[in-house]
């Protein structure tokens, strides 16, 4: 019944699509600048449909309703609820589901929001996006569809992967997704304008506030699965340079320089082939970092399945994409004279514009290099941390500069008035790193330097708010919650602490200023998994502090799987992080205990960096 | 020059779209096809339902064996499941399966609901074991003759054709 509901909708929004391409076709061959009405109904239509259909998926997990492969593959009856809920984007078809709610709800509020906006433009726009969709939707019914049914029904399902049982995973993939698809919105815009010759600040407008929202979700998304790789995985980090973390970097730096030309766009009408590269550069890098997680050729937690028909279907459609956005740009293209001053705001946003492209080149050379080698040389390599961290941190000490002081500057033409007070605060920097450095411990000459320039950052965004002449909240924030994130990462880094030992029950280890002991170990019952529960009592001789974690060893039966999960204690100074694991034939636990300094306080800066981001948005739609 | 700049990012385009096809067919894990004509390191598994061990000397007598490692949580394991059985059936083949990180009730259940295959059943409960054979993933089969050598590695589960290849080498003489 759930399986014929889901397939009927699915086939109706193939009906949907096609039918606004052609209304909207018919339209463009209209000479007044009216779009039909029934665009607009079929488009709500088309809204509403998808909706339902991804809530027939929901029930379906709900249920627990087998004779659907997708849940009988990725749930269990014995499953808490919210977790049925979530199993439902926790997997690659139901995922696929929301890629296309988020396609055509996009589709449909650019279109209502942007009626000020010349037609041809919009209705090319919402053609394009219509194709975007109908990929989609084919790709779902040919390939991935989650409302393919099973018989004989199975008894039991097997059950969603344990570590992606987690509440910070049931809701990372929609904020991701709202970030990575909603770009699709202004690579169609990108195109459509290219077609209808919409150029100029007109389109910077059309598309500012779609930037921002995939900005503000693509943020809140990494943000929120590098806090469950931080407490789930065990390691401690929060950031591993994985080649899908990096999948979902790489639109985000582009997105971030195309924020910042979008200004030049708006402001000085120029920069507009470069603002189009970057709208579609984003898109096509979504869709390039999801063909690589799911079609298996990285393996990590995202890849649901090695199936290369997958890989292949993505792969033409990203094929498609591409081969497009070349033939319109080049046959658009025509070399402006874009006189820009080189002392001037324009500038400093193109130097950022250059600093992100720099960053995004370095991660996508190191999350590709292991594949082209593999297929060209059969040379199997690695690109790890020490890579990125040895290329990116000494520039990243260049751009916080840059970030302090362009902001400062003037549009068309700029005379630094201020000198003074920037060297006043470069001077405030250096002496508050200093003083860290003499009351606590020294660090390296880059850790000096970057602790420096971000602190240099900070203060200049403090400063800035005082300057009521130009008062611009939401980029102060942003820069601000940059400078705190760089400066807490740094700290966290230069004075972490780690200890790694043996202990059985009833033992005691004193390893420099702390001493450990195994005091208890309980078995619990839970739902859906057996926990052996650790009690360790860790004392700090510094801070004559006592405290107990308890960290848990999960046995989950459905499927069958053993999961480490850290005991965290978390205060405003800094994480106690503690893990434990059973050794084989041995009645000894490894125990690892980390003291991380500030970490929330990193969690804190990038929630009010994409504040930031947000109160352009509000700022934006306001003046709009 | 235009002209060139363009050629170049379009073949730069075409290039990476390339290598990702590539990509697609290859083996991202470690390979264990050099397994493949080699004799199987020593065998010591435990019995399922006793505490007899499984050495090489058990599997010399019979012309071939076929070992399948397999898990009741394990999807494909259903589906290849009728092909095993179907294997059974052959005189110049005994089937050893070696359940993997189980629990013995449930592989148990998965056996009375849809037939047991095995002439031996050995455990591997940790799947510390089943690393010796170079198994990274279930299900997996080994075909071994009677000297233990390996003479085809079935990654996945069995389908039809690798049911046929079994078939026409144990056949063949």
């Amino acid at each position: 019944m759930l399986s014929n509901t889901g397939n009927f909708l699915l086939f109706i929004n193939i009906f949907l699509s096609s039918l606004i391409i052609y209304n909207s076709y018919k339209c463009l061959k209209t000479k007044n600048n009216i779009i039909f009405k029934n665009i607009y109904q079929i488009s709500l239509v088309q809204s509403t449909l998808v909706l339902i259909c991804f809530f027939t998926l929901i029930a379906a997990f709900i249920v627990s309703d087998f004779s659907l492969i997708t849940v009988y593959q990725n749930s269990h009856s014995l499953k808490p609820l919210f977790y049925k809920i979530s199993g439902t984007w926790g997997n690659h078809e139901g995922s696929l589901l929301l890629w296309v709610i988020i396609l055509t709800i996009f589709s449909f509020l650019f279109l209502i929001t942007n009626k000020n906006h010349s037609k041809h433009y919009r209705l090319y726009t919402l053609i394009i996006q219509n194709f975007l969709i109908l990929g989609f939707l084919f790709f779902i019914i040919l390939n991935s569809n989650p409302f393919s049914y099973i018989n004989p029904v199975p008894k039991e399902g097997l059950g969603l992967n344990p570590i992606l049982q987690d509440p910070a995973l049931a809701i990372h993939p929609p904020l991701l997704y709202i970030g990575f698809v909603g770009s699709s919105i202004y690579f169609s815009a990108a195109m459509a304008s290219m077609i209808s010759n919409y150029s100029g600040r007109f389109f910077a407008q059309s598309i500012k506030s779609w930037v921002l929202i995939s900005w503000i979700f693509q943020t809140l998304g990494i943000l929120v699965g590098s806090i469950w790789a931080y407490y789930e995985l065990g390691w401690g980090g929060f950031w591993f340079w994985d080649p899908v973390e990096n999948a979902s970097l790489l639109p985000w730096f582009a997105m971030t320089a195309l924020l910042h030309s979008l200004l030049v766009l708006e402001k000085r009408n120029t920069l507009y082939f470069w603002t189009i590269i970057l709208c579609l550069l984003t898109f096509t890098l979504s869709v390039t970092g999801t063909f690589l997680v799911r079609s298996g050729i990285l393996n990590s937690v995202h890849t649901f399945a090695n199936d290369p028909s997958r890989g292949i279907y993505i792969l033409i459609f990203l094929s498609l994409m591409i081969f497009a956005s070349i033939y319109f740009l080049f046959s658009k293209y025509r070399p402006t004279n874009d006189l820009i001053n080189s002392n001037s705001k324009e500038t400093f946003v193109l130097i950022n514009n250059w600093f992100m492209m720099f960053y995004l080149i370095t991660v996508l050379l190191g999350t590709l290099y292991p594949i082209f080698t593999d297929a060209i040389s059969n040379n199997k390599i690695s690109v790890g941390p020490p890579f990125y961290n040895s290329v990116i941190i000494p520039v990243v000490i260049a751009f916080l500069f840059f970030m302090a002081i362009g902001p400062q500057a003037k549009w068309i033409r700029n005379k630094f008035s201020n000198l003074k007070s920037i060297l006043l605060i470069l001077s405030g920097a250096i002496l508050i790193n200093f003083t860290i450095v003499y009351f606590f411990k020294s660090y390296s000459l880059i850790s000096n330097l970057i602790l420096i320039s971000s602190l240099f950052l900070i203060m200049s965004s403090i400063f800035d708010i005082f300057k009521k002449s130009r008062l611009s909240l939401p980029r102060i924030i942003s820069h601000l919650s940059f400078g705190f994130l760089i400066l807490f990462i740094g700290l966290n880094h230069n004075f972490s602490i780690e200890k790694d030992f043996n202990l059985k029950l009833g033992e005691a280890k004193k390893i420099d200023e702390y001493e450990f002991a195994l005091l208890d170990l309980n078995l619990s019952q839970e739902n859906n998994y057996k926990a052996v529960v650790g009690k360790l009592q860790v004392n700090d001789s510094n801070t004559m502090k006592s405290r107990i974690l308890y960290p848990e060893i999960r046995i989950y039966d459905n499927p069958q799987t053993l999961t480490y999960e850290a005991s965290i204690q978390t205060s405003f100074l800094g994480d106690h992080y503690l893990t434990m694991s059973n050794i084989d034939r041995s009645e000894y636990y490894n125990i690892k205990f980390q003291h991380k300094p500030l970490m929330i306080w990193i969690w804190i800066s990038v929630i009010l960096l994409s504040f930031g981001g947000f109160l352009s948005l509000f700022k934006n739609a306001k003046n709009n | 020059m235009q002209k060139i700049i363009k050629s170049i990012i379009v073949l730069l385009f075409i290039f990476v779209l390339l290598v990702f096809y590539n990509s697609l067919y290859r083996e991202t894990n470690y390979s264990t096809d050099y397994l493949v004509g080699n004799k199987l390191a020593k065998i010591n598994l435990k019995s399922f339902d006793d505490n007899k061990i499984y050495t090489s000397e058990d599997f010399k007598k019979n012309r071939y064996t076929l070992i399948n490692f397999w898990a009741s949580w394990c999807a494909p394991c259903r589906v290849e499941h009728p092909y095993l059985m179907q294997l059974s059936n052959e005189k110049n083949l005994k089937i050893l399966g070696v359940n993997f990180k189980d629990k013995k009730i449930n592989a148990s259940k998965f056996l009375n609901e849809l037939g047991n295959p095995y002439y031996y059943m050995a455990k591997d409960t940790k799947g510390k074991q089943s690393v010796n054979f170079g198994i990274y993933g279930i299900p997996e089969s080994i075909l071994i003759n009677n000297e233990t050598t390996v003479l085809k590695k079935f990654i996945g589960p069995l389908n039809e054709q690798n049911l046929n290849d079994i078939k026409e080498i144990i056949n063949s003489l």
